[in-house]
């Protein structure tokens, strides 16, 4: 047994620099390990029943290519990285605009996914009962655009309070570790229109 | 030695469906390969086992030991070398005859005199055609044995109606799924004539349990009579026999026909087994029932009271119409 | 360098009993990562007992021949509430459980890196377990009484499909489970972040305790692993709801497809659950034998080598599928590896006892037994790896067998170890080693006869998940033994529980240290107050207690 004197060195002083990664940025980049198994499932599943669908409509026949919401989600990463280096140098104003010009793309994007659903559900008749093309058209394009209204909606918090004066340089971090999900979101969509729009017609 | 082996474990658990008694050569490969594995495991375990347990027994903890604590060990580097290679070679050699046995079961090359079963499992029952010969039967499946010298082996296409399912008669060979909207495919060459059993391998659904197999394996000459009988069509002849009369009327009025085949006549439902030929089986329900008149009787009286959770519903039928129908199916030979 | 002594730091805390209402707001409303370990760990003991209820009811029907105690529906959902419940609201917890109270302690941290995502998680799989439980009143409606899921804890497509299974049931599976995997991957975030980034200082990576880094790998395969199935569950809700395809035959969808995303994430689970028991295992031997554990290094390195091994050996479930020639090689290769570092750890334990001092305390006991269990249980697994062996043993009981023999064999086992070793710590009571000991081997006994005779009708061509079998296939008086052997089982497990709360009240006081043990968790008071530690803690050694107590002969000179 332990006696009653037994010590256990505890330090007051730092003798060897100790410095280890921010918990934020290691969290986000564990949740970002899951979501990608998650989406290659999806994506496994996409071009698995590429062309065994038993009844049309094909991709071939109705989709367009997104370019210009394409343009805008990736380059709303260029925004978000605007807005946290521009906090880092703690320029607050240059965060809102960065922050601003990310929502706004970010928004063009699901308003124009959303346009795309519309005309496919309602003009062409494609729903995911369908056939196994919307199945997985529908899941996999709606997976992404859920993920996005939750970047939109982190970001719009933050646009709100950067524009009330709250965000600070501290806070740095902390938007780093929300542009860190937003640049994935936008990476996953290049994977998304590779096999959906260019792969999967 | 095999040969040893396989008696000494008989001797201990017989069984009509025991693994170790195989007589077909997919299942007696099985055989072979599991007697390497069993030995293979049988000496790491004796020696790692035995190391612990001397380990356990002369390293514990003695009154008569002192209160210093035993000289701490961190590891060695040529210690972990070696038993990280042996196993290694020991994978290696259980892959390699791993490997063989694979190959000479699924890359056999199939002979032309091979006979051609199309399997299709159903929600608890089995489906059997034969499709050069016109046959279609159902939970009962006849093969002609296979002389080594010149084989005819029987090669099975298996698939499902509804879900998945698993083809397993372990004394023939081991098992493989039936899974819809998928074709695969196995093969079993018994040696010698006789019943062999199995029974559904793969969760089904409620009935799974009761989902046996019965395998017939002829001589050449019964079976070719065999299928001589199973393609005529059903043609009782039911002038002497006025209750079969009727029941025939009564069944091709009622719902079974929906549902059941007989060929020939206005019955030509496919959800539930093909009855041309009912009367020709031992059992029904695919196995678990005896084939007697009485048991025919209660069965379409009630299917679940023999099976509960059947798919075949109870026609509700009343004591006359049941009597002629089942007089009128135990005439369908 | 300052050294504090460690009742300055402790001796204030009081350990007051307070009213009920007061102490059931304060669990519920806890962040402490040491409460959050602890709800975890009563939560899975409960749902042992109701998931064990159910395995005994199954073991009563299939005694003999041609029974009726339960209906063919009841039994299947006995087994598919018995698996589920077992693998994602008993083990999954139980292990996260350990590793939240334990592996802050053991890095010297104050709490998990996000303590409120923490609770979160736990919350979440426990409504995930309530809500499973729920089908039975919910399943077909309030009025359709006894609905509980029936398709099996892998639940193969199609027969999750609407036609082949109507009514609520498969959804309330299949929800808890999406709940169950949301928590576990919260918590298994948690895990790493707090490993990666709250370590106190001179914890460098290559002095964790062992059972940190295994928990740390368990956990990198929980996002990995537990995702797929989340995926494939999100699938399959879309297929029940809005009519989408994936697992529709009928549509073109393929049943083999929901196999594959299913053990993508079915063979990683199990070794999710497997390495957090070698982390009890390695904590335990060495404390007991008194030797440092022996090739430390060896010891991470095939850790981590299980765990991306277990990533590629996903098939060896589907060798009865009809892959083809080439995929079944490929998987008779890759799962046959796996045993080179498994077999690494089984030697490096031996090499630990070796030379040693062995102390049978209970804790101990329990891992002695685990090694001897698991090493058969790894060489069943072993023969179900060749393939055409696997075609005869595959979905029979020598399988349900292999698995139990590694699950309630090992895991269990050690996991019983790890209650006793932990259980000061915990509550700040000795168990008492008596009842200890009426519970290792009346548990051990049972364990025995009912997994050792199981392989047997396995052999003999009984399938798994049969309601009743036929008399004359020589499977009746095998099936009885095993019967028999769940009995002993149970009495062991009460006796466990009944250990348990009467040590709460009774057991003797047990100190920070009761096993003189070398970890930092050790260095606090039992139970530890609610910031774990004082002062951050400095360490110089992987075993830090070990240098306070023998100053002539340091931990540090060996690094
Ligand atoms: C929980 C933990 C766990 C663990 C650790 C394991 C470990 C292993 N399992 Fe097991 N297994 C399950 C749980 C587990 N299993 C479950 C739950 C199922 C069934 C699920 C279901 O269908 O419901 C299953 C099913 C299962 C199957 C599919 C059976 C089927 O349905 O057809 C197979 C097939 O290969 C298999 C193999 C293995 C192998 C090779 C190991 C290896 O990891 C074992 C390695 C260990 C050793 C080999 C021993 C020590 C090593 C040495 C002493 C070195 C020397 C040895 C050699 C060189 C061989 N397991
Ligand atoms: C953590 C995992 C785990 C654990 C610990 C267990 C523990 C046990 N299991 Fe389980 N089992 C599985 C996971 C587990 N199982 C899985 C995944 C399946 C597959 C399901 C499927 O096919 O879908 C399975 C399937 C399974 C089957 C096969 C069913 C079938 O295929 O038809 C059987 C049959 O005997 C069985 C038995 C047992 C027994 C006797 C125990 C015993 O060790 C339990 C001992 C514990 C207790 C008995 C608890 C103590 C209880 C009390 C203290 C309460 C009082 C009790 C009474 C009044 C009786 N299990
Ligand atoms: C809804 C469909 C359905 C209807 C209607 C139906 N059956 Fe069946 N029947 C089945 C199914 C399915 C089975 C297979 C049950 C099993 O073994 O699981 C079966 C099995 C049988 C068998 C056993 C066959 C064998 O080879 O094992 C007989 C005999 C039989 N039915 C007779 C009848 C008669 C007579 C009627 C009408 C009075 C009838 N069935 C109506 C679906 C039906
Ligand atoms: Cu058919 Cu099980
Ligand atoms: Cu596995």
């Amino acid at each position: 047994m332990m006696q009653t004197t037994s010590t256990i060195p505890f330090s007051a002083q730092a003798e060897t620099p100790w410095v280890l990664p921010h918990r934020g940025v290691v969290g986000i980049a564990c949740l970002i390990i899951a979501e990608s198994a998650i989406f290659l499932i999806f994506v496994v599943a996409y071009v698995y029943y590429i062309g065994k669908s038993l009844s049309g409509p094909l991709p071939a026949q109705v989709l367009e290519l997104p370019i210009l919401s394409t343009i805008c989600l990736l380059s709303s990463s260029f925004t978000v990285h605007f807005a946290v280096s521009a906090l880092r140098k703690n320029d607050q104003r240059g965060c809102t605009l960065g922050l601003a010009g990310t929502v706004l793309l970010g928004a063009i994007f699901l308003i124009m996914t959303g346009r795309e659903w519309y005309h496919l559900i309602h003009d062409v008749g494609l729903t995911i009962r369908t056939n196994l093309f919307g199945t997985t058209f529908y899941s996999l394009v709606g997976l992404h655009a859920t993920h996005v209204v939750i970047g939109l909606i982190m970001l719009t918090i933050a646009l709100v309070l950067s524009l009330s004066g709250q965000v600070k340089e501290t806070h740095a971090e902390r938007l780093d570790v929300l542009s860190l999900y937003w640049h994935f979101v936008d990476a996953v969509w290049v994977v998304v229109f590779l096999v959906v729009y260019v792969l999967g017609r | 030695m095999y040969n040893s082996t396989r008696l000494a474990i008989l001797g201990v658990a017989h069984s009509p469906t025991s693994i170790f008694d195989p007589a077909a050569t997919p299942a007696r490969s099985a055989f072979g390969l599991s007697m390497l594995v069993l030995s293979v495991t049988l000496a790491i375990f004796l020696t790692v086992g035995g190391m612990l347990l001397y380990a356990v027994i002369r390293f514990r903890q003695r009154p008569t030991d002192s209160d210093r604590e035993p000289a701490q060990i961190y590891g060695s580097n040529q210690i972990e070398l070696s038993w990280t290679v042996i196993p290694i070679l020991i994978v290696v050699m259980l892959f390699l005859s791993t490997t063989r046995v694979i190959l000479d079961t699924q890359a056999a090359p199939k002979p032309s005199d091979a006979l051609n079963v199309t399997v299709i499992g159903h929600q608890f029952w089995w489906e059997y055609r034969y499709p050069k010969l016109g046959v279609v039967t159902a939970n009962e499946l006849h093969v002609p044995i296979s002389d080594p010298a010149k084989p005819t082996p029987t090669y099975l296409a298996l698939s499902s109606a509804d879900t998945d399912h698993s083809f397993w008669v372990p004394r023939l060979a081991g098992k493989t799924d039936l899974i819809p909207n998928r074709l695969n495919t196995m093969w079993i060459d018994p040696q010698s004539p006789g019943l062999y059993l199995g029974q559904c391998a793969q969760y089904c659904g409620t009935q799974h349990a009761k989902m046996l197999l019965r395998v017939y394996a002829q001589s050449p000459e019964d079976f070719a009579a065999w299928i001589k009988q199973q393609q005529r069509p059903a043609e009782p002849d039911l002038s002497g026999n006025a209750a079969a009369a009727e029941g025939q009327t009564v069944f091709m009025h009622s719902a079974c026909i929906n549902c059941h085949t007989v060929a020939g006549t206005v019955a030509t439902g496919r959800f539930g087994p093909d009855l041309t030929h009912l009367a020709s089986r031992d059992t029904i329900a695919s196995g678990p029932v005896q084939n007697t008149a009485e048991n025919l009787r209660q069965w379409i009286a009630d299917p679940n009271s023999m099976k509960p959770g059947v798919l075949m519903p109870s026609m509700h039928l009343n004591d006359h119409d049941l009597d002629v129908i089942t007089a009128y199916l135990t005439t369908l030979h | 360098m300052a050294h504090a002594p460690v009742l300055e730091a402790i001796d204030q805390t009081q350990i007051r009993r307070r009213p009920p209402l007061d102490v059931l707001y304060e669990w519920v409303t806890t962040v402490d990562h040491k409460k959050l370990g602890l709800m975890y760990i009563g939560y899975a003991l409960l749902f042992l007992v109701i998931a064990g209820f159910e395995a005994v009811l199954m073991r009563i029907q299939l005694a003999v021949p041609n029974n009726h105690f339960v209906s063919p529906q009841v039994f299947n959902r006995l087994f598919t509430m018995h698996g589920t419940t077992m693998i994602f609201f008993v083990a999954m917890p139980v292990m996260f459980g350990f590793g939240n109270y334990l592996v802050p302690l053991m890095i010297g941290a104050r709490d998990m890196a996000f303590p409120r995502l923490n609770a979160f998680s736990f919350w979440i799989s426990a409504f995930g377990g309530l809500l499973m439980y729920f089908s039975y009143l919910g399943g077909d409606g309030l009025y359709g009484m006894g609905s509980a899921p029936d398709v099996g804890w892998f639940a193969y497509a199609p027969l999750t499909a609407k036609v082949f299974s109507p009514g609520h049931s498969t959804d309330y599976w299949t929800l808890a489970v999406l709940l169950s995997g949301v928590g576990s991957t919260g918590t298994a975030l948690n895990i790493v972040t707090t490993v990666l980034s709250m370590r106190c200082r001179g914890m460098k990576l290559s002095r964790l305790p062992l059972f940190v880094w295994l928990m740390m790998v368990a956990s990198g395969i929980v996002f990995v692993a537990v995702s797929p199935l989340t995926a494939a569950q999100i699938m399959l809700i879309l297929d029940r709801y809005l009519g989408a395809h994936f697992f529709d035959t009928q549509a073109g969808g393929s049943a083999v497809l929901w196999m594959h995303f299913f053990w993508i994430f079915g063979h990683p689970e199990v070794y999710i659950l497997v390495l957090p028991a070698f982390g009890f295992v390695n904590e335990i031997i060495p404390v007991f034998s008194r030797k440092a554990v022996f090739g430390y290094p060896a010891m991470v390195a095939a850790s981590v080598g299980i765990g991306f091994i277990s990533l590629s050996v996903w098939a060896h479930h589907m060798f009865t599928v009809g892959m083809g020639a080439a995929g079944n090689t490929f998987f008779v290769f890759s799962t046959m590896v796996i045993s080179v570092p498994t077999g690494i750890k089984i030697f490096n334990w031996l090499a630990t006892l070796w030379g040693g001092k062995i102390i049978f305390k209970v804790p101990m006991m329990f891992c002695i037994a685990f090694l001897f269990q698991f090493l058969v249980a790894g060489l069943t697994g072993i023969m179900l790896s060749a393939a055409p062996f696997n075609w005869q043993l595959s979905a029979s009981y020598f399988v349900v067998a292999h698995f139990h023999y590694v699950i309630v064999g090992a895991i269990i086992t050690s996991l019983f170890g790890a209650f006793y070793y932990w259980y000061p710590k915990m509550t700040g009571r000795m168990m008492s080693e008596t009842l200890g000991k009426w519970h290792f081997w009346l548990f051990i006994i049972g364990f025995h006869l009912t997994f050792d005779f199981m392989h047997v009708p396995g052999l003999l061509g009984m399938p798994r998940r049969i309601y009743t079998y036929e008399a004359g296939r020589g499977w009746e008086g095998w099936n009885l033994i095993v019967g028999i052997g769940a009995l002993f089982q149970t009495a062991g497990t009460l006796i466990f529980v009944y250990n348990l709360v009467r040590s709460y009240y009774r057991g003797e006081v047990a100190g920070h240290d009761p096993w003189d043990a070398w970890t930092l968790e050790w260095a606090t008071p039992s139970p530890p107050p609610s910031y774990n530690f004082a002062v951050e803690p400095t360490v110089r050694s992987g075993r830090p207690l070990w240098d306070l107590k023998h100053p002539e002969d340091l931990d540090e000179n060996y690094e």
